[in-house]
């Protein structure tokens, strides 16, 4: 599948995953720190996935001062 | 996973809740977090005009969207940090959100007030830039909502914000620091003015995985990208170090705040009894006396007239 990251903007291929949440250990990616999104909506980590899916990945903790 | 309330297919887990909802039944539960943390710490009133301070980002804007959903009077105020491309591309989310909406946008630019940009001052003081972006963004969200007539200031500060600075705070015993950190800081007044407006934090009981999430399903387009001056930043090590710890223990943010608020932040007193607070000789924002016979310069001032001394040289 297809699965988009950002931070930099870039698109990585894997294939395998059977859930979102294999999909993030995959990708050494700590589930609370991203949403995981399908066709504008959100998965939650037990959301199984298709070989077919188009993933976005999107990092949500920002930094700087407050 | 279904949701909590319908049953339906969830599309969002929140794991220290020990819950999951519907896209519907999310934003409900978002809203009412809202409500609860305006109600429980008094925060402000249908009564009361506010100013909120936007960032172009997930936080800020959906802050906004509540309370313009819950029907205050909301305002929004988007001041340029004149970060290349970033802050151009902040600006026009910040204003497409506020024409969407039909809410009313206070714009201003750091050049255009003070003759320098973030990157700048950072080159000209030999500081890090989010040193003096956040004494700017602090100083110009008071004086707008002051100029304006705001009775308080509103900032996106959520969970992970709040905790990743508490820790910080722990880490190096930052302890006046300590005393200073609430989801309600109190109107000051210096010299028989409001100095200082009441700032208030209504995001603090959600989650920054949680604001992001409200601002994708209400289809706000906020800026994804981070500030490129971010790199290396403390503040998101230590989100990223907390993040961990949720992940193996759900809650655990939530106990650290909401435990420091309600248990131990009464140790730590609010006012440094060392120093007299005075109006600044350069603007008559609240500066620190320290030494009667020295005039008193607020830090922002200070700072200002170190970067345009060393600019006209
Ligand atoms: S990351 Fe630093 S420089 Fe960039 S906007 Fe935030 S505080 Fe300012
Ligand atoms: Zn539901
Ligand atoms: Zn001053």
């Amino acid at each position: 599948m297809k699965v988009r990251l950002r931070n930099p903007d870039r698109v990585v291929d894997v294939s395998g995953p059977a859930t979102v949440l294999d999909l993030l250990k995959e990708l050494s990616i700590v589930p609370e720190a991203v949403l995981v999104i399908r066709d504008a909506t959100l998965l939650t980590r037990d959301e199984r996935l298709n070989e077919t899916d188009e993933i976005e990945v999107r990092p949500v903790l920002s930094g700087g001062a407050s | 996973m279904k949701c909590k309330v319908c049953k339906g297919p969830a599309v969002m887990d929140i794991r220290r809740h020990n819950a999951a909802f519907c896209k519907p039944h999310f934003l409900d539960h978002f809203r009412n977090q809202v409500a609860r943390t305006i109600k429980e710490f008094s925060m402000f009133t249908s009564d009361d005009r506010l100013l909120v301070a936007v960032s172009g980002g997930k936080d800020s804007l959906a802050v906004w969207d509540v309370l313009i959903d819950l029907g205050y009077d909301a305002t929004g105020f988007y001041l340029d940090l004149g970060i290349g491309g970033y802050s151009t591309r902040s600006k026009e989310a910040a204003i497409a959100y506020a024409d969407a909406k039909g809410a009313k946008l206070i714009v201003r630019s750091l050049a255009e007030e003070h003759g320098y940009t973030v990157p700048e001052l950072a080159k000209l003081t030999r500081r890090v830039p989010c040193s003096g972006c956040g004494l700017n963004k602090r100083y110009e969200f008071n004086r707008a909502a002051l100029e304006e007539g705001f009775d308080i200031l509103v900032t996106g500060h959520n969970l992970d914000d709040e905790v990743a600075t508490l820790f910080g705070n722990v880490l190096h015993w930052n302890v006046d620091m300590l005393g200073r950190q609430a989801p309600v800081l109190e109107e000051k007044v210096v010299g028989g003015a409001t100095a200082l407006v009441r700032k208030v934090k209504p995001l603090v009981r959600l989650a920054e995985r949680e604001t992001a999430a409200y601002a994708l399903l209400t289809g706000i387009d906020y800026v994804i990208e981070e500030c490129p001056m971010v790199e290396g930043n403390t503040q998101h090590r230590y989100k990223e170090a907390v993040a961990l710890l949720e992940e193996s223990s759900p809650g655990t943010k939530n106990h650290m705040y909401f435990g420091f608020l309600n248990r131990v932040r009464h140790r730590f007193g609010d006012e440094d009894e060392n120093f007299e607070l005075v109006p600044c000789a350069g603007c008559g924002a609240p500066a620190a006396r320290w030494d009667a016979a020295a005039e008193p310069v607020c830090s922002f001032c200070k700072t200002k007239r170190l970067a345009l001394g060393r600019k006209q040289q």
